[in-house]
Order: structure tokens, then C-alpha cells, then sequence
């Protein structure tokens, strides 16, 4: 991890609101405007909501990721909870619009440029996920 | 970060003044729910100004406060969604549909004047 990174530990809802604020502050820092600092906390939130359901506790890493004329907000969220059988279907019925908890996944892809996920049944679950930004 | 809930006349005001978590969220819907009982209240305002982000916990769980106080005889209006938090959940392809919003707090006073005449009327 660069110098240049937060990290969060998740274990309560607190720590939610905590990592997208974090996330926010690193994509103001890259340039991104209001709007998008907003679209990239949002993804955070997401996915450190999902941490706390399914796996209770997990961590959201942060860092800013530079590659000449642009750079990018990445974020690496881990957790070794129950993981993803079917990662595909739980990406697909993330992706409702009736506002379920599920939306996490699907929602945070949207959001974002580039998003990965790893995970392992009993495991646990790695997502990745960055959104660039090119400077003028 | 418990939201403050202002009575005045008939209608409930709540004003969140920070980022909330999920328990805040919760918290506020189920006070609310109480209290327009409590109060007889016709109108609920929810100021979302302050609130940094509208993730899928917080406009559903918006949305169940809404429905949740209109079974009860009270309208709500959502105001004060900040243009860059509206942006956001456009992306995510989250909607308020049939919730009321309004820019900000005085053109939400003004919407429920007139709902809740036109709802007194049709009793």
C-alpha cells in the first residue's frame, strides 16, 4: 500500500459513513468534482454496507493511483465472511431497482470505472474497484 | 447522530444535520412514524441537505418512512437533495417515485399547504 492510502476497518455502521468520507477527501485530493466525489462514495458505502451484512466485519482500503496525465481513486474492500458462491447472480440480482439490500454489488459497479471481485465460499470476499480521473 | 424533529403546527420537521449511519436512518423513520401519531401531525418535511450521500439503505429506507407516515394520515416531502447527491443516485438507479420532494424547506411547507387542504377536502 502506497503511502498515500487510508484504510478502515468495518465493524459497525459508523464505520461506513467513515470510509465513504474517507474515499471522498482522496477523490477531492485527485481533482474529481463534487459530483463524482459523491458517485465514488456512494459506491463505498455500498460495499461497506455489504462487508457488515454478509461477513460482519472487513476492511476498506484507499489510495490514490497515479498513471501519467490521470489518476484514480482505487478502493480494495476484503472481508473474510461467508463469500460469494455465484458471483455472477449475486452481481444480476444485486442490480434491482426495488432498493433491497442487494443493490450493493451491482450499484457499486455502476459507479465505478474498473471493479473485480474475488471471493471464495467460507473464504472470504475481495472487491476492487477504481475510477479514474484525467488531469487538464 | 440522532435527527432533530421539530412540531410545528401540524406538521413534524426533520432536519438532519450530518452524515447519518443505517441506525440513524432507522431511528428517524420509526420516530417519525410515532410521533405523527403523537402529535396528530398532517405533514412531514425531511431536510436532506445536509445528508453527503443517498446510498440504497437511505433511499429506501426514505421511502419506507414516507409510506410508513402516509398510512398513518401524514404526507412527507423529501427536501434539500443536494445536486451532486442527486447526480449520484440517478448512476445508481435509485428513485424517490411517488415520493414527494421539493427544492428546499419553503417550497416543501408550500407543497404540504396544499396537499393537505386538498386531502381535508376530499374527507
Amino acid at each position: 500500500m502506497s503511502d498515500n492510502g487510508v484504510s478502515v476497518v468495518i465493524t459497525t455502521d459508523i464505520d461506513v459513513v467513515g470510509a465513504r468520507q474517507r474515499g471522498r477527501e482522496l477523490a477531492a485530493q485527485v481533482g474529481f468534482s463534487r459530483g463524482d466525489q459523491t458517485v465514488i462514495a456512494a459506491a463505498i458505502s455500498e460495499i461497506a454496507r455489504n462487508i457488515l451484512t454478509y461477513a460482519r466485519r472487513g476492511e476498506v482500503r484507499m489510495r490514490i493511483v497515479n498513471d501519467g496525465d490521470r489518476a484514480a481513486v482505487e478502493v480494495v474492500a476484503t472481508d473474510q465472511g461467508p463469500g460469494i458462491a455465484d458471483i455472477p447472480s449475486a452481481m444480476r440480482d444485486g442490480y434491482s431497482t426495488s432498493g433491497g439490500l442487494g443493490l450493493g454489488l451491482g450499484g457499486a459497479q455502476v459507479l465505478m470505472d474498473e471493479f473485480a471481485i474475488v471471493s471464495e465460499p467460507g473464504k472470504g470476499t475481495t472487491v476492487t474497484m477504481c475510477k479514474w480521473h484525467r488531469r487538464v | 447522530m440522532e435527527v432533530p424533529i421539530l412540531k410545528q403546527g401540524d406538521y413534524l420537521i426533520a432536519s438532519i444535520q450530518s452524515a447519518l449511519t443505517d441506525a440513524d436512518l432507522t431511528q428517524l423513520r420509526d420516530s417519525l412514524g410515532e410521533r405523527v401519531g403523537r402529535f396528530r401531525s398532517r405533514g412531514v418535511i425531511v431536510d436532506v441537505t445536509a445528508l453527503d450521500v443517498m446510498d440504497s439503505f437511505a433511499v429506501r429506507t426514505l421511502r419506507d418512512l414516507a409510506h410508513t407516515t402516509w398510512l398513518r394520515g401524514a404526507e412527507t416531502v423529501i427536501v434539500g437533495i443536494q445536486p451532486e447527491v442527486a447526480f449520484a443516485m440517478v448512476q445508481l438507479g435509485l428513485t424517490l417515485k411517488g415520493i414527494a420532494t421539493a427544492l428546499d424547506l419553503e417550497e416543501g411547507l408550500a407543497f404540504l399547504d396544499k396537499q393537505v387542504k386538498r386531502r381535508l377536502r376530499r374527507v
